[in-house]
């Protein structure tokens, strides 16, 4: 493949969940051509969603965080490097080209993949830059936390999406007294329904963290340089740390170097090739056709999610060795806070119709959405078999009837199983 | 020295030296064993790391939470006596576990 210049394989640049399981799947489908994997980090890839839980917590070592052992990437030929800053791209028609590193080192590539993810959006108001407002995205961002963990008492958490909610109950075990401000009026809006985003709300708050909805921040106090509280404009809350989380934006600019279409995210096909027709983006940085089942017909979304970036990369190594395969799977994502594990399957926006098929027990949620009288997601806490019967469901393509789910008693299996069987018979 | 016996569905073993305290997940996934899935990386969210362990060192392991019960029915093949979820599985010193893979995880 593409012997007539000089090579060297396929550069995937960003070495995130999508990166590395890119060199995965490439090696697993047979791709022989070189692949080096590059991270701006000093560190060996990782893996992100414990940063916020049980990394913070101390449950886990860093170690349990890396993806592959050195073995591993030696063995299958996947060069990695690591603290290299891509911060220029070159590409000619064919797709190939040369990626300039921040330090001066150039990779030559056949073929470019971007998996270069997201960072933290940050918060733009007086006081920001103070000592103490801390962000959490990165490993280093999480050994930076945990490194002022024990020097403080009070933490003000801004923002309630996953990230933010994460990090508070961990806080929060951990035993600090925290407050969480939420800029709208419901808490991991962009996510779950209202009855789910109302239930952790009220969990949260049993805990014993402050949820404070629809509070924006005016600004960041101090005092000598060091945060010292939060003002949402009718009151001051006390803060020795402020940890931020409002969201992501996806990294887009090497992209934009190149002229490809961008638009939240690197606009891809479905088959994660972007504008160019030769270029791949994968996961975070990914702005693809909506595979979601009961999605709108020529709808996209951005996800920022680790099963996305997972089949989006397989997709995107099939592409690579000249094949096509679709999105496979439903998406689902997950969040661990403190006590509850949040899982959910599929996407709910846009339904029209919510079973809630709670059980009594307060500690446990589930809800079902519909749309146009068809299943198309799950909000499920501490109710796992709910969240894995609708994920099977909707993998499968087979209906949950919404008249049938109701009665929390009922277990989904059973119902999923008939319909499965009837779909054979 | 721990060590992890892994057959696949296809009757192929691997077997793995494994440290102490590392889950059986872990130890399988960063040494590549393509049977174990984990999209999740262990935090007991996805089921996809499901083994069937032999029935003798079944007994031996300390026995599973209610969570990781629950959410052994929803695995993609059916549960069988002996299965647990693999990152709720720790490695312990002079570990001698043999586990059996699925067919799928999936």
């Amino acid at each position: 493949m593409a012997a007539d210049h000089p090579g060297t394989g396929l550069l995937i640049v960003g070495a995130s969940q999508a990166g590395v399981q890119l060199a995965i799947s490439l090696r697993a489908l047979g791709f022989t051509d070189p692949v080096t994997l590059i991270g701006d980090e000093d560190h060996r890839p990782y893996q992100r969603p414990a940063l916020s839980k049980e990394f913070l917590q101390d449950k886990i070592t860093k170690e349990s965080l890396i993806f592959r052992s050195e073995d591993y990437w030696r063995e299958h030929d996947i060069d990695v490097v690591k603290g290299e800053f891509i911060e220029k791209v070159h590409t000619e028609p064919d797709g190939s080209g040369t990626a300039y590193a921040a330090g001066g080192r150039t990779f030559d590539f056949d073929r470019l993949a971007l998996t270069a993810g997201a960072r933290a959006r940050r918060l733009e108001v007086p006081g920001a830059d103070l000592d103490g407002v801390l962000y959490l995205r990165n490993a280093d961002d999480a050994l930076e936390l945990k490194a002022r963990v024990p020097h403080i008492r009070r933490v003000v958490v801004v923002g309630g999406g996953f990230i933010g909610i994460e990090a508070a109950a961990s806080l929060h075990t951990l035993g600090k007294d925290v407050t969480l401000v939420e800029y709208a009026d419901r808490l991991v809006a962009r996510a779950v329904g209202e009855r789910t985003s109302a239930f952790l709300a009220d969990h949260h708050r049993r805990c014993g963290i402050d949820i404070r909805l629809g509070t924006g921040v005016q600004a960041i106090v101090g005092a000598d340089g060091h945060v010292t509280g939060v003002d949402i404009g009718s009151e001051v809350f006390a803060a020795d740390l402020v940890l931020v989380g409002i969201g992501v934006v996806p990294n887009t600019e090497l992209a934009e170097q190149l002229g490809l279409a961008v638009d939240n995210g690197i606009v891809v096909d479905r088959f994660a090739t972007a504008s160019d027709g030769h270029t791949l983006a994968v996961g975070d940085c990914a702005n693809l056709p909506n595979p979601a089942p009961g999605a709108d017909p020529g709808s996209r979304v951005r996800f920022e999610s680790v099963n996305h970036a997972i089949e989006q990369a397989k997709v995107a190594a099939y592409a690579a060795t000249g094949r096509r395969a679709d999105y496979a799977g439903v998406p689902w994502f997950w969040s661990n806070q403190g006590d509850l594990k949040l899982q959910i399957a599929g996407l709910s926006t846009g339904h029209d119709q919510v079973v809630d098929r709670s059980p009594a027990d307060p500690t446990k949620h589930s809800v079902l959405y519909y749309r146009n009288g068809r299943l198309i997601a799950a909000d499920c806490v501490n109710v796992p078999l709910d969240f894995m019967m609708v994920k099977q469901a909707l993998a499968a393509g087979v209906d949950l009837s919404a008249d049938r789910v109701a009665d929390p008693s009922v277990a989904l299996k059973p119902i999923l199983t008939a319909a499965l069987e009837g779909e054979r018979a | 020295m721990a060590k992890i016996t892994l057959t696949d569905s296809g009757g192929v073993s691997t077997v793995l030296e494994a440290n102490p305290g590392d889950s059986v997940m872990e130890t399988a996934v960063r040494n590549g064993v393509t049977g174990i899935v984990a999209e999740c990386g262990g935090s007991l969210s996805c089921a996809t790391c499901h083994v069937i362990v032999d029935e003798t060192d079944f007994a031996e392991l300390p026995p599973m939470e209610e969570m990781e019960d629950e959410m052994l029915w929803g695995t993609a093949v059916d549960r069988l006596p002996t299965s647990r979820l693999s990152c709720q599985i720790r490695v312990t010193d002079d570990m001698d576990l043999h586990v059996t893979l699925p067919e799928t995880q999936i």
